[in-house]
């Protein structure tokens, strides 16, 4: 847009993203994507035009709202691209239906059924099997697959009984059909071209989100692949796609059968993979298209001579494997199928499938060391066999370890829905793990071949070294001296047919020839976070990108050498640096690439705990660490060396112990009181910490911490229920240390910061506490001599201030201080590791206006999972907003997390059980009251509460929930252990259907602040 | 397992002195032919037995070729041609692959990449650095290169005498091979064309026979008197191998097709003799056009399309200057000539694959053109014969 001298006004409230960067749009408004924002938004801007199809299905259901509601009409709003009745197309799955029979595009054919018999007369036309979906049932119950009459009559039974319009719709069942997917490009003059194709791995019965997806397509043929390359071009021109789209197709496994499944008229998850996949860069030219250019006056970026109307020509095999934190959810199952539950992805690049694959395993940070498990999980084949039929997140992992254990190929195949092709190629992987072993130390010495094929197969050093029972480093000097040593490649959109200026690269070990020479300037080289998970997410590529262009700026820098291996990131766009290795983020990859390059150095300290956890083994194998020495991190990462540095140097902390028996923590405890925190050492996010109130409660809980982490002592740490919770993000050079912003959390502490509401400023921080803090800040940086950026957290209860962790690297809320106080910090931590000073600078002043950081919860997607937060981190994402008071950027930020505001007349419901903290709950709902909201509870709690709620039974609560009467759930139930199931059911309900969930005291304070006083309109 | 029992070792020799080793597969065989790549991702099958390819030593960029076997050469479609290749035998030379797939997988396939090779006598090899050596064809151009598979492969030495031996790829006249011997006849519909078989692909003629017309196929060097005894509406003038400048015959046969009015399309090889029949002139290029995403734009409408192509040879637009052909398709990348037309006559050619097989549907319509062309002339000479009548 820029380059065509258009001034751009972005919506995002998306805090996080470098997308939101100031240096990204003209203007950015931190405000909802909602039809109410937006049309204000439109209303003061005036905006001569619009796009909806880069900001996903948010961007495009405001989209097409707005235009319906006539905001556009009215404001004489041209949309951009695809036109919102070429939208509605592809949204209506009946008008999409039609649309597609119209032009003889086949998709799944089905009818629906009133009776068992009429169920039996459709099947006789459809054929086994065929799946049943009940009309009118919420989730999806009652449906199924029938294979035969039985199951038939069975399902079509109950599910006419479940619905309440006593009707269930039979569709032939295509679960075991290859999905493949089209990106389409089109121009508004009809030129259109496929940027890629892709298979997913793990065939329709898979969600192409949780799929492991490769491009290009490898078991289709010629006539099968520009078949349906046809069908997708002729579809995009009848819904008259200008700009990108997506298109997905069933396949028969046994035939050139296929039915047409969907059309995204957007750019998506699948696009942003394509990109990446074949460095055709599709937002930039959908973009430019969007604006009128058609493909044939468009160039491509990375030859900068040939055209851009072109089909990219792959000569390597991407391999997309999801990234699941469903272990992180309590009660949530691990079954994927076809709703999405994965929550980041990483892509991997080989010239082989093998490499790819073993890659990918090792990118998605789940301690594997590639596709083959370190320990067999399973022993009954037959249990094996089950998790093959029902896929979880570990399906890949499950398939490997079935062929390792001796089931037979084909089995596997039929079993997991997976195609032999792929089950052959992970196989090769078992036969090499095999040789290896069977070679032993002394045969991988001796024979090259075995060690070569291995790391062909995309063996890390490390997983030879545990099959021959060695060190990885003894691998690694094994490699080096038979020679076997990784080339480069380049990722150039044309097979190489043109010269590229092309600096998107990748490492293989099936090649004879490097490309892509390193210069001899002066760079640095900057790791990014890997895939996005819990805990790590786009507030990285936030940190990335900055540091990135920071250390350019600088002009001490010629040359920024980025490595990551996440495709939905910025910092994985080929021409956001200088040079981009597509890798692994392992000391193995890392180190390969740092020896060819010759670096200055290496910043680990803005991808968050990925790169962080590198440093230490990287800097004892050589890698010049910048910033913050490795061993200050280790110092602020060992709970026990950070606990004797705070002792030394007078700063309180809360009692605290690290313990190996039972006995021992148990002692502990008792001493200090319950309730305790307890946790492993390098915690990422709060895996297996929690919090403790009880001795039996300690013991079960250490029983399973124990089994997790045999070689940790586990620390254990005193918890208080009524300390509030700050933060702070600032930069060190050793000396002079510069605040960013203190922040505080909304809920008490016990939260986890990444879950917690915050604000910024402070609200309730007395002066005494902030300059304590402001001390202890300085304090802990002089000592640890940080360099860069760091963050620590705080308890408070009034004056007192004691320390609860510290993190020496760019924190998951710097992003949020940086754009609420205009300060980039990330800048002055780049001068910082570039060797500048911050004498003489003060601490970044507090800014005018007020700023609302709010978590964005999956609960509706985690199947079964019981909505409630605490110490571990749950959330998956983050808005902030702004406003001149608390309430304003308050109600802006909670609307934009989904949170709907309840007003006079709405009802709400409160639950409580024994253990939950309801300190706090009676002037609340009593505020709520007054406000016209009346609330219910369970009568337990609604006795407890004398009178502020009206007691109602769970049906009663169900009903409500259930019928939209309940604008409100307020669940304080905290600890899981005591959780009632009956409570539960009304807590899934209400995510379920996504009523406005809340699970403390101090939320609901913060939702009734924002219901006295309702938001200003734009002015 | 990857590698079959008892892999063998495969030798490269490049002209240029380059030396490659890898794993051999396919046939055992030493030969010679001219080193060229395809950046297509599908298709092996249909490029293997396109006869365009005689001559040439293929290398597929994409690195993992013979992923979903081969299917069946006895399979035939509708009309009696084959329904999954583009002629009845292998006609690449040899092949060269990042890795080859030994084990399959597709419900069409009936043998692997490499058995079918062994039964046709083509040679492969595996385990090659193709990116390195598609990046060192684009550098120094298509060169003749000698490729050896088995289990005791030529020396070096002799593998360069061998190369040094052979005829180059340029002065061999391999249309000659790849043509009919004599005319063969294809559907029994009225609406009778004729195409010149300079080394046609199936398709072509599968495109022709869906279009409702019959085809008899002639051999390349059909007189123009023996092509228009089938009385055709219009004569295709096909795809083939090698140097157009040794297809002197049909030239000459092209050029009275088209003086006298017959429709004519020429596709690929067709083009070149097309423009050579009106006194154009050909060129080779540094390393020609293969592959399945190559851009063409429309001169008179500025539409784009991707099409199939394989062309080591072009049409000189410089040469066209004094001729009444004009170019109806240039290349997206490169600028040169992808498709003619001619002003006054129903003449038209292009340097892509309509057809596709492997490739793109995109460009289909230039069969319809072409039928359009041909339904036109038989109208106006209708109309001419009823004017004379009248006079």
């Amino acid at each position: 847009m820029r380059e065509e001298g258009i001034r751009s006004i972005l919506v995002n409230p998306n805090i996080a993203t470098i997308q939101t960067d100031a240096r990204m749009a003209d203007k950015i408004h931190f405000l909802p994507v909602n039809p109410d924002f937006v049309t204000q938004i439109i209303e003061k801007e005036r905006p001569d035009a619009i796009l909806l199809g880069f900001g996903g299905q948010t961007a495009l259901n405001c989209g097409v709202a707005i235009s319906r509601a006539g905001v556009l009409s009215k404001y004489g709003v041209k949309v951009l691209g695809t036109q919102v009745k070429g939208i509605e197309i592809t949204e209506d799955r009946q008008l999409f239906k039609d649309t597609m029979t119209e032009i003889g595009v086949a998709c799944p054919r089905s009818k629906p059924a009133y009776s068992v018999d009429e169920a039996r007369s459709v099947v006789k036309e459809l054929g086994y099997p065929v799946i049943m979906r009940v009309a009118y049932t919420l989730g999806g119950r009652g449906g199924g697959v029938a294979h035969n009459a039985r199951e038939l009559d069975e399902i079509v039974q109950r599910g006419l009984n479940l619905s309440m319009a006593h009707q269930v719709l039979i569709e032939e069942y295509i679960g075991h059909w290859k999905q493949i997917e089209y990106e389409v490009m089109r121009d508004a003059d009809d030129n259109g071209q496929i940027v890629c194709n892709m298979e997913n791995v793990l065939s329709m019965r898979v969600h192409t989100g949780d799929n492991i997806v490769v491009a290009p397509s490898q078991t289709i043929t010629n006539r099968e692949y520009h078949m349906l390359r046809s069908l997708a071009l002729k579809s995009a021109r009848r819904c008259g796609i200008v700009g990108e789209c997506n298109m997905q197709f069933a396949l028969e496994p046994r035939s050139e059968t296929y039915r047409a499944i969907e059309i995204n008229a957007r750019l998506s998850r699948s696009s942003a993979l394509a990109s990446k996949a074949t460095g055709y860069p599709i937002a930039y030219i959908a973009a430019k298209i969007c604006l009128g250019y058609s493909l044939t006056e468009l160039k491509n970026k990375v030859t900068g001579v040939t055209t851009a109307m072109f089909e990219p020509s792959l000569d390597y095999c991407v391999l997309k494997m999801p990234r699941w934190d469903t272990k992180k959810f309590e009660g949530a199952s691990r079954g994927i199928g076809t709703a999405m539950k994965s929550i980041g992805e990483v892509m991997a690049i080989g010239r082989g499938f093998e490499e790819a694959v073993q890659k990918a395993s090792r990118m998605l940070n789940i301690r594997y060391d590639g596709v083959i498990r370190r320990l067999v999980e399973e022993d009954d084949l037959e249990v094996l066999k089950k998790r093959l039929r029902n896929p979880t997140d570990q399906i890949i992992f499950d398939v490997v370890e079935a062929l390792m254990v001796g089931i037979p190929e084909e089995e596997v195949s039929r079993l997991s829905v997976i195609d032999p092709w792929f089950v052959s190629k992970l196989k090769n992987i078992v036969d090499a793990y095999r040789r290896v072993e069977t070679s032993g130390r002394e045969g991988v010495d001796r024979d090259p071949e075995v060690l070569s094929e291995a790391k062909r197969l995309g063996f890390s050093d490390k997983q030879v070294a545990n099959a021959v029972d060695i060190d990885e480093d003894d691998v690694r000097a094994m490699r080096e001296r038979m020679g076997i040593t990784p080339k480069v490649k380049a990722i150039d959109t044309l097979a190489a047919e043109w010269p590229a200026r092309t600096n998107y690269l990748y490492v293989t070990y099936s090649a004879s020839a490097d490309e892509a020479k390193p210069s001899e300037k002066r760079k640095v080289m900057v790791l990014g976070a890997g895939p996005y998970r819990i805990g790590s997410s786009v507030e990285f590529d936030w940190g990335t990108m900055n540091m990135a262009w920071a250390l350019k700026e600088s002009g001490k820098v010629d040359e920024v050498v980025v490595v990551n291996c996440n495709p939905e990131t910025v910092s994985t766009d080929f021409d956001m640096s200088d040079r981009l290795y597509f890798e692994e983020l392992t000391a193995e990859r890392v180190l390969s690439i740092y020896e060819r390059e010759k670096p200055l150095g290496a910043v680990l300290c803005v991808g968050g705990q990925t790169p962080n956890d590198l440093a230490l083994e990287l800097d004892k194998k050589g890698v010049r660490v910048m910033g913050t020495s490795a061993d200050s991190i280790e110092r602020a990462e060992d709970r026990e060396r950070f606990a004797f540095l705070l002792d030394k140097i007078g700063i309180p902390q809360p009692a605290w112990g690290s313990f190996r028996s039972m006995k021992q923590a148990r002692q502990f405890c008792d001493r200090v009181g319950y309730p305790v925190i307890v946790r492993p050492s390098h915690v990422l996010s709060g895996s297996a910490m929690r919090v403790i109130w009880g001795s039996r409660e300690l013991e079960s809980f250490l029983a399973k911490a124990a089994e997790v982490n045999p070689n940790y002592p586990v620390t254990i740490s005193k918890f208080f229920e009524d300390a509030k919770e700050v933060e702070v993000d600032a930069v060190s050079d050793g000396e002079t240390t510069v605040i960013g912003a203190i922040m505080e959390h909304v809920q008490k502490a016990g939260v986890h910061s990444g879950d917690a509401i915050m604000t910024i400023p402070t609200v309730s921080v007395s002066g005494e506490a902030k300059d304590k803090i402001r001390a202890y800040t300085r304090a802990i940086a002089k000592e640890l001599g940080v360099r860069g950026p760091f963050n620590i957290q705080y308890l408070v209860v009034k004056d007192d201030v004691q320390v609860i962790e510290c993190n020496l690297r760019a924190s998951r809320s710097l992003p949020f201080v940086s754009k609420a106080t205009g300060a980039n910090l990330i800048k002055l931590a780049a001068s910082v590791i570039l060797g500048g000073s911050l004498a003489g600078m003060g601490d970044v002043a507090e800014p005018e206006q007020f700023a609302v950081k709010a978590p964005q919860f999956s609960f509706m997607q985690m199947e079964g999972a019981d909505p409630t937060i605490g110490v571990e981190m749950r959330s998956t994402g983050e808005v902030a907003c702004f406003g001149a008071t608390l309430s304003e950027a308050m109600s802006r930020a909670l609307i934009a997390s989904g949170l709907r505001i309840p007003s006079k007349g709405d009802a709400g419901i409160i639950l409580a059980d024994e253990s939950s903290d309801t300190s706090g709950a009676r002037s609340m709902l009593e505020g709520f009251k007054s406000a016209g909201i009346d609330f219910v509870s369970n009568p337990e709690t609604a006795a407890s509460l004398g009178g502020a709620a009206r007691a109602a039974t769970v049906d009663e609560m169900l009903e409500m929930v259930g019928s939209g009467k309940a604008a409100l759930v307020i669940s304080l139930s905290t600890n899981l252990n005591k959780t009632r199931r009956d409570l539960y059911k009304v807590r899934r309900k209400a995510v379920e259907l996504q009523v406005p969930f809340l699970t403390t005291v101090e939320e609901g304070m913060a939702v009734l602040l924002c219901a006295r006083s309702p938001p200003k309109r734009l002015g | 397992m990857e590698k079959p029992e008892g892999s063998r070792p495969a030798f490269l020799l490049l002209e240029d002195g380059t030396l490659l080793l890898g794993t051999g597969f396919g046939a055992e065989a030493t030969v010679v032919g001219e080193l060229v790549f395809n950046t297509g991702m599908v298709g092996y099958p249909e490029s293997m037995t396109d006869p365009s390819y005689s001559g040439q030593v293929l290398c597929f960029t994409y690195p993992l070729i013979g992923n979903y076997g081969v299917p069946s050469m006895e399979e035939k479609d509708v009309f009696g041609l084959p329904r999954y290749f583009e002629s009845a035998s292998v006609k690449v030379t040899g092949i060269v692959v990042q890795e080859h797939c030994a084990r399959p997988s597709h419900w069409a396939s009936v043998q692997t990449l490499s058995r079918w090779m062994e039964d046709q006598g083509v040679p492969g090899i595996e385990g090659v650095d193709t990116r390195a050596l598609v990046t060192t064809i684009r550098e120094r151009g298509v060169m003749m290169c000698a490729l050896a598979t088995g289990r005791e492969p030529p020396s070096r030495r002799e593998l360069k005498r061998l190369l040094e031996r052979s005829a180059r790829y340029d002065s061999v006249d391999y249309v000659k091979q790849v043509s009919v011997s004599r005319p063969a006849a294809y559907g029994i519909s009225d609406k009778k064309m004729v195409v010149v078989d300079c080394g046609v692909k199936e398709s072509i003629i599968r495109n022709m026979l869906g279009r409702g017309y019959s085809v008899v196929r002639v051999p390349f060097d059909s007189p123009y008197a023996e092509i228009m005894k089938h009385d055709p509406a219009g004569v295709i003038v096909s795809n083939g191998p090698g140097d157009p400048r040794l297809c002197a015959e049909t030239v000459k046969a092209t050029s009275r097709l088209v003086d006298s009015g017959v429709p004519v399309l020429g596709i690929c090889l067709g083009e070149q003799v097309l423009g050579m029949s009106q006194g154009g002139e050909t060129y080779k290029l540094k390393y020609g056009h293969r592959g399945q995403n190559k851009p063409v734009v429309e001169t008179t409408s500025g539409r784009g399309y991707v099409t199939s192509q394989n062309h080591g040879y072009a049409v000189d637009p410089e040469s066209l200057s004094k001729t009444e052909l004009k170019p109806w398709f240039v290349n997206g990348d490169d600028r040169s000539v992808e498709g003619l037309f001619h002003v006054s006559k129903p003449a038209i050619a292009v340097q892509f694959h309509p057809e596709a097989a492997p490739g793109p549907y995109d460009t289909e319509f230039v069969f319809d053109r072409f039928a359009e062309m041909m339904l036109a002339q038989k109208k106006s000479a209708a109309g001419e014969r009823v004017r004379s009548m009248k006079a």
